[in-house]
């Protein structure tokens, strides 16, 4: 393994309770926070409704995951990003977030991604 | 360059695995080296023995396998993604391997390009 910490980036970018990305998304970085490096999380278009709070899927027999990313703290994952234009677009504020995610406008997206070295999308 | 693909989506539903296989062969044989393939999500129905296409078809697993062993590479398929669709080391091909998310995430570290296929 490199000495240097890569750059990698978990990007959230689908609805999470319509396929199975999002919870995969979620173990992944979980999982990635053991390893030391450089990770960075971004919620964009649909994938910003994970960190929605008081989501009742009771009815679909699916676990509720989005609790659980209150835990990316305590696996030293910091750098939580939420693209401001797809929370707005969805009618969604801060507060409507289960996590403190820092808000970043759309250019910042671009340049963040040219700096990363590898991605994993979900 | 160092390679790292990830196999998002079973075979035959969809072209992916088709692409996948396509593109390692294409990039080996531009002298690139392909330090893994991590099989994902529908993805790990690539590494079942159990799959009969008809003969008119291709075989995507023996595919894998054939590239697999002629090259020395890496087939790792996620553990827990295999275990929810009744995957498990009595059911995976030659050249497969059951193995962790966080082999993925050193991929991830190691690999210069992380390349996904999927839907």
């Amino acid at each position: 393994m490199n000495d240097e910490m890569a750059k990698l980036m978990v990007v959230f970018r689908t609805a999470p309770y319509g396929s199975i990305y999002s919870f995969e998304g979620l173990e992944n970085v979980l999982i990635m926070g053991a390893y030391d490096q450089d990770v960075s999380v971004l919620f964009i278009d649909d994938g910003v409704f994970a960190i929605k709070k008081g989501m009742d899927n009771s009815g679909t027999g699916i676990k509720d995951f989005s609790p659980t990313f209150r835990a990316l703290e305590a696996y030293d994952i910091e750098k939580i990003f939420i693209d401001r234009t797809s929370m707005e677009s969805r009618g969604l504020t801060k507060d409507d977030l289960v996590i403190d995610a820092e808000l970043i406008e759309s250019d910042t997206v671009e340049k963040m991604m040219e700096e990363q070295k590898n991605f994993f999308m979900f | 360059m160092k390679l790292g693909m990830i196999v998002m989506e079973s075979p035959y539903q969809h072209e992916a695995s088709d692409s996948a296989i396509q593109f390692a062969k294409a990039a080996l044989a531009k002298g690139h080296e392909i330090l893994r393939v991590f099989f994902y999500q529908d993805g790990v129905l690539n590494s079942t023995k159990l799959m009969e296409p008809q003969s008119d078809d291709r075989h995507i697993q023996k595919q894998w396998t054939a590239i697999g062993t002629e090259n020395n590479i890496e087939f790792i398929v996620c553990v827990a993604a295999a275990k929810r669709r009744g995957i498990n080391d009595t059911v995976t091909a030659e050249g497969f391997t059951i193995g962790g998310l966080g082999m993925l995430t050193e991929l991830a570290i190691e690999a210069d390009r992380l390349v996904e296929f999927r839907a």
